[in-house]
């Protein structure tokens, strides 16, 4: 019998691997930056909480917020469609490029294609697809899925990046970074200047305007929503706020954040295709608002994921995240964060177990933006998924007996005595080397102390009690 | 004049694993003027149920807790933030909306973990000693994260010899139930806390938690290592 792959599977292979080396220098690296990104910022604090009072106010005003900005959108040109799941997101835009008459298309960063799998899909309508963020470019190259929602190809060192490029782009062996960066340079500016349509991402649509706002360091996304004559924009339903002031906290915070910068190199704002006299500009605009399991989070008690800005932090901060790598996660969205969204996305079964995939130990909610009370809907899910009989027998029976003797003062007393007396046996000088059953997984790695031959309240009993 | 009425909830753990730990709290508490007590009938604060979210087996362990630790007067001391967050911080949530809400508020009310008591809310003067050792001093995750808990070490340890101890605020590993049921990962992130002991120099690692103290002591036995473990009780008391 073969064993399902778990997160703890996918884990156990990665851990101690070269690709674990990668993330955990990868990670060291963003975490100094944002940590004095927010030392030299004076209201860091106050920037978090205006931040989360700005996101929690989109969430509960999304429906009016979303209809003023589709309106927007409409008035400056551009065509908005609603996708209830993948399916239908990806008909959509497979249906729009086809109408436009596309063979060519150039993406920037979307993780949210990445949950549609929209390239696997389009590719299957025979239609070239192409990342330009150079993380996706990489990771496209490679064949393999991001690992990172900001840093795709944070599993991968420079030189394997070097040795990719020889093999897939015939080019002489380098890994000094500005060099690599020349390469797919080079090699995208001729796709770029092909290209029939450019899919985006968005990283926040301002109501007010009806504009979307994106953030990159290296200008692809300008050159994607810019060049070619058609763009479709492909937008989470909850990445909206209301006013421009509130977009400019969400981006500081994001920047910060993310990469400890100011902010990204880039923002880019489009409101709309091309008017009479732009210089440049898409002759064509479409934005498809994307549900896909979104509306079933927001009516749970899970909802505040959904104020999620997507910087990455909590991945960086996690301890976890930091042994396995993204990639343990098995899903898009990796990390405490992807731990409570890919449930609700994409329902308990199988991603029940990933809110187990963490210590609780609530470094993600200390460095979270939005202060998202993370920890706390970690155990939301597990009560679900306790709820719904998915957790395994020993642990549910062991449990319950567990429950009903300590909360029994005289069964209690007698457990602890035999518990002592039943592990001699077990034990050597006061430790087990090795427990059997479920205790197997401890004594793996760690030796565990032998009960205590008097308890505490043995002793309590025979010294204080009088 | 009579010192502050302290009732001691040892925790399950330190009960059954570790009755030194609990005589060294006793003591830390008594040597600081206190009049402890000690509720006889206390099994445990139900976290481990609650955190794999087995919610019902958590209630039941809860509602003991609460029922014992009501029946009692003073201050209830824990030598443990994970223990007494999940009293103070989880209990709300776990009886909200049902006829045991008061209680929970009531006794949460009156629960303060060993080191904030003893700092904060009497200002015992106690400190811990450990004539000899290179302290490195590992922060557990709940009480540093939830209930705050940072500096009250820091002026126990004073008079101590402590060593720089890179990561000590990051979590061990441990995560209760999560120590067994991903060992390999629980294992990994204990391996780079133990790295970062071993490299400190130290040669003895006090925390105020017993449950991490335990992973980490179970680690660096298996490891062979001769980095003695102790909880910051036991600094503080005489019974060390």
């Amino acid at each position: 019998m073969t064993e399902p792959v778990t997160f703890l599977s996918r884990a156990e292979a990665l851990i101690g691997s070269h690709e674990a080396e990668a993330v955990e220098a990868g990670i060291r690296n963003f975490l100094v930056r944002r940590e004095s990104s927010f030392a030299e910022f004076p209201i860091a604090e106050e920037l978090r909480d205006r931040a989360r009072a700005i996101r929690l106010h989109s969430l509960r005003h999304l429906d009016r917020l979303l209809a003023h900005f589709a309106d927007r959108v409409g008035e400056a040109g551009a065509t908005v469609h609603w996708a209830a799941d993948a399916e239908e997101a990806n008909r959509i835009t497979a249906g729009i490029l086809e109408d436009a008459g596309a063979r060519l298309v150039v993406k920037s960063k979307s993780m949210v294609s990445e949950e549609l799998e929209l390239n696997h899909h389009l590719e299957g309508e025979g239609l070239t697809v192409v990342e330009t963020d150079l993380g996706e470019f990489i990771v496209q190259l490679a064949g393999d899925t991001p690992s990172h929602i900001i840093a795709p190809v944070m599993h991968m060192t420079r030189q394997d990046v070097g040795r990719l490029f020889v093999e897939k782009l015939g080019v002489p062996y380098t890994d000094d970074p500005l060099e690599l960066n020349r390469i797919a340079r080079t090699h995208l500016r001729d796709i770029f200047l092909r290209a029939d349509a450019g899919i985006s991402g968005v990283n926040l649509a301002v109501a007010e305007t009806g504009s979307m706002v994106l953030v990159t360091n290296e200008g692809n996304g300008r050159y994607t929503t810019t060049s070619p004559r058609l763009h479709i924009a492909l937008m989470g339903m909850e990445r909206i706020v209301s006013r421009w002031e509130d977009a400019a906290v969400i981006l500081e915070t994001l920047a910060r954040s993310a990469t400890g910068q100011h902010l990204s190199v880039y923002t880019n704002v489009v409101t709309g295709p091309r008017r009479e006299g732009d210089p440049d500009g898409p002759e064509e605009m479409h934005v498809i608002v994307i549900d896909n399991g979104r509306s079933d989070i927001l009516s749970g008690d899970t909802a505040e994921i959904l104020a999620c800005i997507r910087c990455g932090a909590c991945l960086n901060a996690c301890p976890v995240f930091r042994t396995a790598g993204g990639h343990a996660y098995g899903t898009v969205y990796s990390g405490p964060v992807g731990s409570i969204v890919t449930p609700g996305l994409h329902g308990m079964e199988p991603w029940w177990e990933l809110p187990y995939a963490s210590t609780l130990c609530g470094a993600c909610e200390e460095v979270c933006p939005v202060r998202i009370q993370i920890p706390t809907m970690l155990l939301r899910l597990r009560e679900r998924a306790a709820r719904e009989g998915r957790l395994p027998g020993w642990l549910e029976k062991g449990m319950s007996r567990y429950a009903n003797t300590v909360s029994d003062p005289s069964r209690w007393r007698r457990s602890k005595r035999w518990a002592s007396r039943l592990s001699g046996p077990l034990s050597a000088g006061g430790w087990i080397r090795r427990l059997p059953g479920p205790g197997r997984g401890w004594t793996l790695s760690r030796d565990m102390r032998r009960p205590a031959r008097e308890s505490f309240a043995d002793w309590w009993r025979s010294n204080r009690e009088s | 004049m009579e010192g502050p009425k302290v009732q001691l909830f040892v925790t399950c753990l330190v009960d059954a694993l570790a009755p030194e730990v609990g005589r060294a709290s006793l003591d830390a508490l008594e040597k600081a003027g206190c009049e402890v007590s000690f509720p006889l009938d206390q099994g445990c604060c139900g976290q481990p149920a609650f955190n794999v979210g087995l919610t019902a087996d958590a209630r039941m362990m809860a509602r003991h807790t609460l029922e014992v630790l009501d029946a009692t007067e003073g201050t209830i001391v824990i030598p443990s933030g994970s223990c007494v967050t999940m009293i103070v911080h989880h209990y709300p949530a776990l009886f909200d909306g049902t006829p045991d809400a008061d209680l929970a508020a009531r006794v949460g009310g009156r629960v303060r973990e060993l080191t904030q008591f003893l700092v904060d809310d009497i200002a015992a003067g106690v400190e811990a000693r450990c004539d000899g050792c290179s302290v490195a001093f590992h922060h557990s995750c709940h009480g540093l994260r939830e209930l705050g808990l940072r500096g009250q070490a820091d002026e126990l340890l004073a008079a101590v010899n402590r060593v720089e101890f890179e990561g000590d605020e990051e979590c061990c590993g441990f995560g209760g139930l999560f120590s067994v049921e991903m060992p390999a990962v629980s294992t990994a992130i204990m391996d780079t806390k133990l790295d970062r002991l071993e490299a400190s120099g130290a040669d003895t690692v006090v925390g105020g938690d017993f449950s991490c103290l335990l992973h980490i002591e179970g680690g660096l036995r298996r490891r062979g290592s001769s980095i003695a473990v102790k909880h910051i009780a036991q600094l503080l008391g005489d019974d060390s």
